[in-house]
This record gives structure tokens, sequence and C-alpha cells, in this order.
């Protein structure tokens, strides 16, 4: 579904991926790790087309299309979704109205008609019992005056809403209570099939325990210097990521 | 011959046609010699260094339009808030339309200066109000206090609320060439009452107008008084509204203005405290483009202790507009423990739109509270990958990011249909359908 083949990128002078290449098919849950400043996020933002990176070698594509050419909607609109780190706050526009908006062009985009209101509010409803969001919520302006916790379970609903083909959660576990994280967990495993894949991006192994990765993978310094399965992701909990470093210098 | 002069050698033949009592008539002429030896401001003044009247005042206005000019409410239903009642008051052309009108004198007077300027049983008022808190010194002012003679006359007497809106409503026909008008509001607002009014200058076609606007709202203690300024005129309309305000202890006035529209706007906002535990909200919301020109010019004169005053201005521009903001806070020795805010955030979206913003600040209590912050940039590009990553186009995105920007000033809206009114406005102006009813 989602190739990425010998990326870099860079903001302004600064590289800040040197050669990813990353598979990943229909069906798969990965995980990204990595300290903090390897580029974790950066990869996310990229893949989501944000235009202040540039990409100067490399390709990514979704289902063999090539995306680099495409507007952050455009690959909005052929599935990608990333579930921000730090969602933005929009004022005087609802959590409603926003997916109303969002999933419209979404559907004009790829040639539908607009969803009519009733099927609206009926996905709406199933949707935010999924993520055990009060409709009260649904009402309040975008991510305004949220806390860290209802920010990230609304990016959630959001994904829930969309049905992207590619997820990317970008630590999407912060500022989580276990509570919350239990909540975001459940739902992202309840719209997980083996049609769309997802990448968890994390620093902590914790939602792992939740979200089980088919693949781990461990980024330093703008690279993918280790892949293995879940039990990867309890040694990295375990021991951090200096003996990695080593093994890298060595 | 000027426009300067014109109107100086008007003015006998201007004072012969009203009915004037000894006291209006010194009242007058003291503010025609004011205006006579400092004329029309010029961008030498430094309140006037950003808006230039020049190329306005080349136009050969006429003084006194001709009395009677008719329009058919059907033509002009849409500029009123017709989805609800409300008390109207209507002048064409600077004359009064009483089958546009909705006055009233049951409980409250809502009705003509001219009336109360002329009738005895009124004197007593406007001995007290009129001309009372207005700038002797401005020259736009004492021009506007010269020709004083018709506008709307509001008093709300003491514990009275008014039971709807008060529409003030200003067209002008073109059916003159071109045509000065000098409106003049006095607004009374008793202990403890409540008022609502909204206030609009509409010219009906292309024909230049240069209105001069003077308004002088007097809140006693603990009275409410809402503003609402909606400045959505034609590219030909100039509009220089002055606005004093008078509060005495414990009242709340609120003036929120609306530009969108118009060729030339000046707002000169001016707010005087005159007892404890007042509350002063000036709010603005300004979208322009073309070569349309806003300054909002305000002060705030804290003058006693425990008082608060906010402002909150957004401008948004684009192509060649020209907005202004100066914000002055004055502070006095004995007005301690005062809340002076300010804010004015503007966005430039094209590279030939200029913002001058300039907050003022004089401070001369040590124990006050006070801020300001004007900031101008482009839209928030975060913000925009946000709703670009959930599939909002480019052209939306921005102009839901633009509605959001303004939305803090939308919310301070507190008649619904007005609130929706100027949404759809907003929504108009940034050019695009949004994917729901904002």
């Amino acid at each position: 579904m989602l190739s990425i083949k010998n990326l870099h990128a860079s903001i302004g002078d600064k590289e800040i991926l040197k050669g990813i290449n990353l598979e990943v098919k229909a069906g798969e849950i990965h995980a990204i790790m990595g300290p903090n400043g390897a580029g974790k996020s950066t990869l996310a933002s990229i893949i989501a087309g944000n235009e202040n990176y540039e990409v100067t070698e490399g390709e990514i594509s979704l289902d063999g299309e090539d995306l680099s050419e495409l507007a952050p909607e455009e690959r909005a609109h052929k599935g990608v979704f990333l579930s921000f780190q730090y969602p933005v706050e929009i004022p005087g526009v609802s959590v409603t109205n926003f997916m109303r908006t969002a999933i419209n062009e979404t559907r004009k985009a790829n040639g539908l008609e607009e969803m009519p209101a009733n099927e609206m509010l009926k996905v709406i409803r199933e949707k935010s019992e999924l993520l055990e969001i009060d409709r009260k919520f649904l009402s309040r302006s975008l991510n305004e005056g949220f806390s860290g916790g209802e920010k990230k379970r609304n990016e959630i609903f959001q994904m829930a809403m969309l049905e992207p083909k590619l997820a990317i959660l970008d630590e999407t576990d912060s500022g989580l209570d276990i509570d919350a994280l239990r909540i975001v967990a459940n739902g992202v495993n309840k719209l997980k099939s083996d049609k769309n894949a997802i990448v968890v991006i994390t620093h902590y192994q914790r939602l792992l325990d939740y979200i089980v990765p088919d693949f781990v993978h461990v980024l330093l310094n703008g690279k993918i210097v280790k892949s293995g399965d879940a039990s990867l992701a309890l040694e990295l909990e375990e021991k951090g990521y200096d003996w990695i470093k080593q093994e890298q210098e060595a | 011959m000027d426009l300067k002069e014109k109107l100086i050698s008007s003015f006998m033949a201007f004072e012969e046609r009203i009915d004037v009592h000894a006291e209006l008539h010194d009242v007058r002429t003291a503010a025609l010699k004011n205006f006579e030896n400092k004329g029309f401001p010029s961008k030498k003044e430094e309140a006037w260094k950003y808006t230039s009247l020049n190329a306005v005042l080349k136009n050969d206005f006429t003084v006194f339009p001709k009395q009677e000019n008719e329009i058919q409410y059907s033509d002009v239903k849409k500029y009123f808030l017709h989805e609800i009642d409300s008390y109207k008051i209507v002048f064409i052309d600077g004359v009064f339309s009483s089958h546009l009108s909705a006055t009233t004198h049951e409980g409250i007077d809502v009705c003509l200066l001219s009336s109360a300027l002329t009738k005895p049983k009124y004197k007593t008022i406007i001995d007290t109000y009129f001309n009372q808190i207005a700038n002797k010194e401005e020259s736009l002012t004492s021009l506007n206090t010269a020709f004083a003679n018709e506008g709307a006359y509001i008093n709300i007497p003491k514990s009275k609320i008014a039971d709807r809106p008060i529409e003030i409503m200003y067209f002008s026909t073109g059916n003159e060439a071109a045509l000065l008008v000098q409106p003049r509001n006095l607004i009374i607002v008793g202990e403890n009452a409540h008022v609502q009014i909204i206030e609009r200058h509409q010219s009906l076609n292309e024909n230049p107008v240069l209105t001069n606007s003077v308004t002088e709202i007097f809140a006693q203690k603990r009275a409410l008084v809402d503003v609402y300024k909606i400045q959505n005129d034609n590219l030909t309309a100039n509009l220089i509204d002055n606005t004093y305000v008078s509060q005495q202890e414990e009242s709340s006035v609120a003036v929120n203005t609306f530009s969108f529209g118009g060729n030339l706007t000046r707002n000169n906002l001016n707010f005087y405290h005159f007892g404890e535990r007042i509350v002063s909200y000036l709010n603005g919301i300004t979208i322009i483009g073309e070569k349309q020109h806003v300054d909002h010019y305000t002060l705030v004169q804290h003058a006693t202790p425990n008082c608060e005053s906010h402002q909150d201005y957004k401008g948004i521009f684009s192509d060649r507009s020209t907005g202004v903001f100066n914000g002055k806070i004055f502070v006095e020795r004995e007005a301690q423990k005062t809340n002076a805010f300010q804010k004015s955030n503007n966005i430039l979206l094209s590279d030939k739109a200029t913002i001058n913003a300039k907050p003022q600040l004089e401070i001369f209590a040590d124990d006050v509270k006070c801020s300001h912050g004007c900031t101008i940039g482009q839209l928030d590009e975060t913000a925009m990958f946000y709703m670009q990553q959930r599939g909002i186009p480019k052209k939306e995105a921005k102009a839901l990011l633009m509605y959001a920007f303004s939305n803090a000033v939308i919310e301070s809206i507190k008649i619904p249909e007005l609130k929706q009114r100027i949404t759809k406005i907003i929504a108009t102006k940034l050019g695009v359908k949004m994917g729901f009813d904002l």
C-alpha cells in the first residue's frame, strides 16, 4: 500500500531524513519508534504532504501512485490520514461542521454526492459512541479549550469518520491517561481491517500494549536502523535506545 | 469654491431655514468658528497621518439635499434586521422618512433629534446633553455641530429596557451627484436602563457620498448599552464616524464596529469614564479589499478607579486595501486598579495591502493592569496544513481560518439574527461557499 524508497528530506539547509525505506501492506500495523529528534514526526508530516519540508531524493507512493506532486488535501482524498501530535484549534467551527466539510470535500473529490444530512448524523452518532465521545462535545469549537486527551480522542474520531486507507498516528499516546489511552486504542483496533493500514509513531512502548504492531522500526538520525516484530518494542522499552546507537557506531 | 468655503458661506442660510433658540445658535456659531480655524484635517496632523481626505473632498458635494426623496421598503428591506421586530429611525438623504420608520414615545423615546432640538419640552435635556461629551476642539465634530439638525434621538429612562433593538438607518439615494450628509445622534440611557442599537449608512447607487456623523452616548449609572455599527457600503461611499461615549459608575457600554465596505471609513471612537466599576468594550472586524481604506482611531480615557476597558480589533486586508488602528489608552493618576486591554490582530492577504497599527498608552497611575498587542501576519501555516490534511481544499481552508480568526468578535454579538447576518456577510466577503451554514 505505502511504499517509501530512499527518502531524503530537509528543512532549510538541514537534512532530517537520510534515506528511509518502508513498505506497508494492507492489513498491517507498523510502529516507528525512536528518540526525540530522530525524524519520526517529520516522516509523518512528509507522507501527509507538509510543504514546509523539501523532499530532495527518493519517492513515496500509495497503491503504486506517486504522491510527491500532490497537495495535502489531494493525499487526504486518496485516503491518507495523519493524526496530529498537536491538533490545531479552530474557534467558531464546531467539530460536527468541520467533519461535514471534510467528508463532503473528500466525497466531491472522489466523484461522490454529498452525504445526506440524516446519514451524516447517523455516522456521527455511531463513531462518537465508538470513541465514547459525549454529543455535546461535538458542537464545541474544534479543539478549542480541549484537554490534551480530548484532542487526541477527537483526532481518532475524525479518523473513524473519514475511514482512511492509511492512518498515521503521530504520538497519539502523549497526553493520554490510561483510560483515554484504552478508549483510543480500542477505537483504532475496531477501525482496523485487512483493507487499511496503520503506522503508529511513538516514543514509548505503552501504546503498543494496546495496538499491537506487526512490525517495529527504529528511526535514528534520519534512518531506519533496525526492524523487527512486536518484541523489539519491549526490548527498546527495557534497554532504551543507546544500545542501538552503539550498535550503529560499532 | 472648495467644500470648506461652501460650508461656511451656507451657514447663515442653514440657520434661517431651521428653528433655533439662542443657546443653540451660540453652540453652532462657536463650532463653525472652530471648523473655520482648523479646516478639514490633513495628513500633517498626527491623528490623520495615515488617512487622507484630499481625494474625497475634491467631489462637488451638495450640502443641503432636496427635501423629498422617497424609497420603497421592499427595495431596502434587506438592509434591515427584518426577521425580528425593531424600532426604526430612517433617513433618506439626511431627511427623516416617516413611512420607513417605526418610532415610539411609549415609555422610551425613539425619535428625531430635529424635534428634540426645537420642541420646548426637550429643552432641559438638550441643554444638559447636546454637545456635552463631543470634542469641541475637533474640527469635523465641530463641522457636524454647526450643521447638526437631524438624526436619532433616543432616551431610555431609568430602569426601562428597550424591548427590541433600535435600527438607525441612513440611506442616500444618489439623486444628488455628490452628497454630504451630517447626521447627529443623541442617545441617553438612564440609570439601570438597557438598549441595543444598530447603526448603518447605506448608499443606494454609485454616486459619491461623504457622511460626517457624530453620535453622543450617555450611559448613566448601571446602564447597559450595546451598539453595532455595520459598515458595508458601496465603494463610492465615505464615512467619518465620530462617536463619543460618556459612562457613569457601573455602566457597561459596548461598541462593535463591522467594517466591510465603503471607500474610506474613519471611526473616531471615544470613551470617557465618570465613575467607578465601569466596563467599556470596543470590538471591531474589518474585512476589506480593492483600494478600500478603514481607519480605527480609538480613545479610552480612564479617569476613575476600578474600571475596565477591552479592545479587540481583527482586520483582514487583501488587494491594495489599507487599514489603520490607532488605539489610545489614557490612565489618569486617580484611576488606580484600572484594567485596560487592547488587541489588534491583522492578516495581510496580499503583498500590496497595508496595515498601520499603533497602540498609544499613557499611564499616570501606578497600580494598573494594561496590556496591548498588535499582530500582523499571514495565515497560520500549521492550521492550513491541518485542515488540508483532513481533505479541505486550500481555498476553503483559508476561508475557514479567516472566519475562525474573526470569531471572537462575532461571538460578542448579542442579537442572534444580527450575528447570523454578520456571519453571512463575512462568508460572502471571504468569497467562499462554506460546506455548511456557519
